[in-house]
């Protein structure tokens, strides 16, 4: 006798196995409940119908017709409720009970929703099915609309709108796209090209609260304040397998429907198939996987033997203009390397991860074409011992060339600025290249390019080459590290000139090698992104060397040593007191005076140390950024105050240097001294900056040692007035800010750009090179030490303890 | 036998970051790399004891803050010029759970006696 199966859901999962059971001539009754008033659509293909490259029709994938001609009753608009497994019915919304001899669970998932304030608002909806859908496209050009959720759904959901004329906000909590698909190079790009398409993008933001009028969505509330206007909310934060159901009928329920190889249940007359079920301790999102399972569950149906086997699944991203695609695994396993390239002319990214000879994961931007090529790799676990080298360029590059060194710089635009001194742009130096001008020299002279502070000769070489080809060598210029072709300069330039505000941006515009970088070009690139955007980077502490990232000096033994600041050296009893009552209670081995008239407390253990910040900051005393390459100490005499022979006041005229340039890094460290006559008790000659006071003013000298190297300042000009001697340090700190590679201390500098451009650049820019650096100081004029104490006690401590566990 | 012990979570180890877990037998550091990978290595540069837990993570190598040798932490192993080996020990991530592995962490040698 013919049996009845039920089947719960016409999803994408159960529509594939009714297909391969009628294909089968399989002898069953079949009824097909749904709870959407339809029947099976193809569910991936709502992206192209919401941006109006299809319309519904033509995603219908078994219409009326279909389910007449195959015998299968259909119950449409309506939900199962409740199943009875002992009676072996179903009970469905509308009252009607339906016997059955198999069921089958294709109930999907539900769209998660975060249960922020206001999330029940009408207009905050998910992204799932066509009613979501046609809510979206009723959405004109004069609307606002946000998605929550930078994941594969949300960002179809927001190009799909912004295609419509939407204005559209992506707010995400991670740092960047797709963090589970991508990582932070191709996170750029694909950001880069929504950006493009008028999408805003807002990376890790964190939703407070929806706010509402009459019940209608009106704006998200972001936790910075931040308040975004919007007619529609839509959620695609993830999913969760709907279970519900199952669960109520008994059945073995974990994160998903527990199901075995043959898609069968805890109950060998249910089956389930699709994303409500869990397989071997996995959930699944894609359809891939699903269209698997549908065909085993149509065998196990039909009597036959065959098992769901999990696969590597791959990703692409349905939206028009960014290529994207990744597959594979990069999350575990021991053993792998990576191999990257980069292409910054054709905005390419690629990535392998290789273990033990295998292709284990890929990432492409930009140039997908090759992706199957290298999911075959990946599926079929292909040794690729041989084709190592060239793996990367893909199939039809087996034997090609290497990546060319030079394509950052052809990648750039006519009129991106190359020379910052003389705003000179890339076109007017082709243009004196296409003029005549064959060298470096012949460009300075006809353009001006590179011909004052000098840092930009490598770029203008690298014009010049791929400008002429062969006919130009670009002489051999130091490479940042091995991570990078370009210079220090070069770097700096293009992040001035392309205006990139991210580390990941600058990895792929400059062709980085690594993935990441190294321990020698990161601390450099934090350096130069927080000094040329300071509100748009955010400084990366595991960027810096531990120094910096503690806010203490490491010695060799792994203790720290702790200095806090005493403006322009002067300390008050009360200090005193606090510094020697710290010494003793966290048993500080050494306390010393140092050569920047600062005391230091040498040997603290590491775990102590927000701790005895606590204890200083009580005392009124912050850090003195004694580790820092950034502003350090500045040292003064007793000037007018007590000497007899002072001519100004240099005590008080250091303590305010110390306090308005507190905090702010630099190349290297910065360290300034103020004497009060030429005696030059501070020894402000040997000094980065130093200020000798005479009786007509101040004398500001720049670009003294006393370290490896000892040299002498050299005097930059000379003003009448404390007011006019605090703007011009500030300005020349700011210049050497902007402009020194990372790791020179002023006189290396000086002596590649030149005194007499740093006087010309002072005297003419003082203005706003200040106020540059002022803007900059609005951020990090702060005492790191307070804010550790506040935020960030617990990395300081141990992450776990298991001393005493082990022993046992 | 694996024994796997919950350590903490992933996210109190910043990405390109480590910290480090005292043990009976010397510290060991646990690090994160960029893609959420986790390693756990001897808290203690083969070169002269630096705690690498200190370092800059980069790629799936520390490198040490003392005098910037590069240490894989897959292998353990010294990287380029430079030679010399830390002791590594089974991690991994679980639900967004560090695990480490109970049976390798008791039969470690003491710190600094492997290089
Ligand atoms: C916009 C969008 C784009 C996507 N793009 C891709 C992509 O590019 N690639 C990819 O691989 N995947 C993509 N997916 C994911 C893919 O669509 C799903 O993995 C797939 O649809 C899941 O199939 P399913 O059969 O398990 O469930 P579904 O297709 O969700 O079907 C489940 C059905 O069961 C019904 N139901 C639930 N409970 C009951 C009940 N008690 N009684 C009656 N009926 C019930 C529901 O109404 C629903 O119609 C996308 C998803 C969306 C929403
Ligand atoms: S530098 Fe001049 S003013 Fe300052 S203490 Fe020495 S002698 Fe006095
Ligand atoms: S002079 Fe040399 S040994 Fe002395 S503190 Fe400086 S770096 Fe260390
Ligand atoms: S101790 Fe690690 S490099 Fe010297």
């Amino acid at each position: 006798m013919t049996q009845h199966l039920i089947v719960i859901g016409a999803g994408m999962a159960t529509g594939r196995m009714l297909e391969t059971l009628v294909e089968n001539g399989a002898d069953y009754d079949i009824t097909l409940i749904n709870g959407e008033p339809r029947g099976n659509y193809n569910r991936i293909m709502l992206s192209p119908v919401l941006s109006g490259e299809k319309t519904y029709a033509e995603i219908v994938t078994h219409d009326d017709a279909w389910y007449a001609d195959n015998s299968v009753t259909t119950r449409f608009g309506c939900f199962v409720e409740a199943v009875d497994r002992a009676a072996k019915t179903v009970t469905l919304t509308t009252g009607e009970v339906l016997g059955y001899d198999k069921l089958v669970f294709g109930t999907g998932s539900n769209p998660f929703m975060i249960p922020l304030p206001g999330h029940d608002l009408d207009g905050v909806i998910a992204y799932r099915d066509l009613e979501d859908t046609e809510k979206m496209m009723g959405l004109g050009p004069d609307h606002k609309c946000v998605v929550i959720g930078g994941g594969l759904l949300g960002l179809e959901a927001a190009a799909g709108m912004a295609a419509r004329g939407v204005d559209v906000t992506v707010v995400h909590i991670m740092g960047h796209l797709m963090e589970r698909q991508l990582d932070e190079a191709a996170g750029y790009l694909l950001r880069k090209a929504l950006v493009d398409k008028g999408i805003t993008v807002k990376c890790a933001a964190n939703s407070k609260e929806i706010l509402g009028e009459d019940g209608h969505v009106r704006a998200l509330l972001l936790d910075d304040g931040t308040e975004l206007p919007c007619d529609l909310l839509v959620m695609a934060v993830g999913i969760r397998p709907n279970v519900k159901l199952a669960q109520d009928a008994g059945l073995a329920v974990g994160k998903g429907i527990h199901v075995d190889d043959q898609m069968l249940t805890s109950d060998a007359d249910v089956l389930a198939v699709g994303e409500c079920v869990e397989h071997d301790g996995a959930i699944f999102g894609l359809v891939a996987p699903l269209y698997d399972q549908a065909k085993v569950a149509a065998k196990t149906l039909m009597g036959q033997t065959d098992a769901f086997v999990q696969k590597e699944l791959s990703t692409k991203l349905k939206v028009t203009g960014c290529d994207l695609f990744s597959a594979g695994d990069f999350a575990d396993g021991d053993g792998r390397e990576d191999i990257v390239f980069r292409d910054p002319a054709r905005g390419v990214y690629r990535r392998l991860v290789l273990q033990n000879n295998v292709v284990i994961g890929a990432v492409m931007y930009g140039d997908t074409a090759d992706s199957n090529w290298f999911f075959g790799l990946i599926r079929d676990k292909t040794d690729i011992a041989d084709m190592r080298d060239t793996l990367i360029f893909g199939p039809a590059y087996q034997g090609g060339t290497p990546l060319d060194p030079l394509a950052a710089v052809a990648a750039l635009p006519r009129d991106a600025e190359i020379c910052g001194c003389n705003g000179i742009c890339k076109g007017q130096i082709e243009d004196a290249i296409a003029a005549g001008a064959s060298d470096l020299g012949a460009i300075k002279a006809t353009t001006k390019a590179s011909a004052s502070c000098g840092t930009c000769t490598g770029l203008v070489e690298q014009v010049l080459a791929v400008t002429l080809g062969d006919d130009f060598v670009v002489p051999a210029a130091a490479s940042m590290c091995g991570c990078t072709d370009m210079t220090h300069e070069d770097v700096r330039r293009m992040i001035k000139s392309r205006r990139l505000t991210s580390m990941p941006a600058v990895w792929q515009e400059c062709g980085w090698k690594t993935p990441d970088g190294c321990h020698s070009c990161r601390p450099a690139l934090n350096f130069y992104l927080l000094a040329d955007w300071p509100l748009e980077y955010q400084d990366d502490p595991q960027s810096r060397f531990i120094n910096e990232r503690k806010h203490a000096n490491i010695q060799k033994d792994g203790t720290y040593s702790v200095v806090p600041r005493m403006w322009g050296g002067i300390t008050t009893p009360k200090e005193l007191r606090a510094i020697a009552d710290a010494a003793d209670k966290y048993m500080v081995p050494t306390v010393k005076v140092t050569g920047g008239q600062r005391i230091d407390l040498l040997g603290v253990r590491g775990e102590d140390l927000p701790a005895i910040w606590k204890d200083l900051n009580d005392a009124g005393m912050v850090s003195g950024y004694a580790y820092s390459k950034g502003l350090r100490t500045v040292k003064t005499c007793v000037g007018t105050d007590h000497c007899r022979f002072g001519t100004q006041d240099s005590t008080g005229l250091g303590i305010k240097l110390e306090q308005t340039l507190h905090g702010a890094w630099t190349p290297h460290k910065l360290k300034l001294a103020v004497s009060g006559c030429p005696r030059n008790c501070a020894e402000a000659t040997c000094k980065d900056i130093g200020v000798v006071c005479v009786d007509s003013g101040y004398q500001i000298s720049i670009g003294g040692a006393a370290g490896m190297d000892v040299k002498e300042t050299e005097l930059l000009c000379q003003v009448a007035t404390e007011d006019d001697a605090i703007l011009v340090i500030k300005a020349v700190t700011q210049l050497y800010r902007e402009n020194a590679k990372y790791l020179d201390r002023i006189y290396k500098w000086m002596a590649k750009v030149g005194l007499d451009w740093i006087k010309e650049r002072v005297e003419a820019d003082r203005d706003a090179l200040v106020e540059r650096f002022e803007l900059s100081q609005t951020i990090y004029r702060h005492d790191p030490w307070a804010d550790h104490v506040a935020k960030q006690t617990e990395r300081y401590q141990p992450l776990a303890n298991l001393s005493l566990e082990a022993a046992e | 036998m694996t024994d796997w012990i919950d350590i903490a979570a992933l996210d109190d180890v910043p990405a390109r970051g480590a910290r480090m877990v005292k043990t009976a037998l010397g510290c060991v550091a646990v690090f994160r790399t960029a893609d959420d990978q986790v390693f756990a290595l001897d808290n203690a540069c083969p070169h002269k004891a630096g705690p690498l837990a200190e370092g800059i993570v980069h790629g799936t190598s520390v490198t040490c803050p003392l005098h910037n040798w590069v240490i894989s932490l897959e292998t353990g192993e010294a990287q380029g010029a430079d030679e010399g080996r830390v002791a590594t020990y089974p991690a991994r991530v679980d639900g967004g759970r560090i695990l480490l592995d109970r049976t390798f962490l008791q039969a470690r040698p003491t710190s600094g006696a492997a290089a």
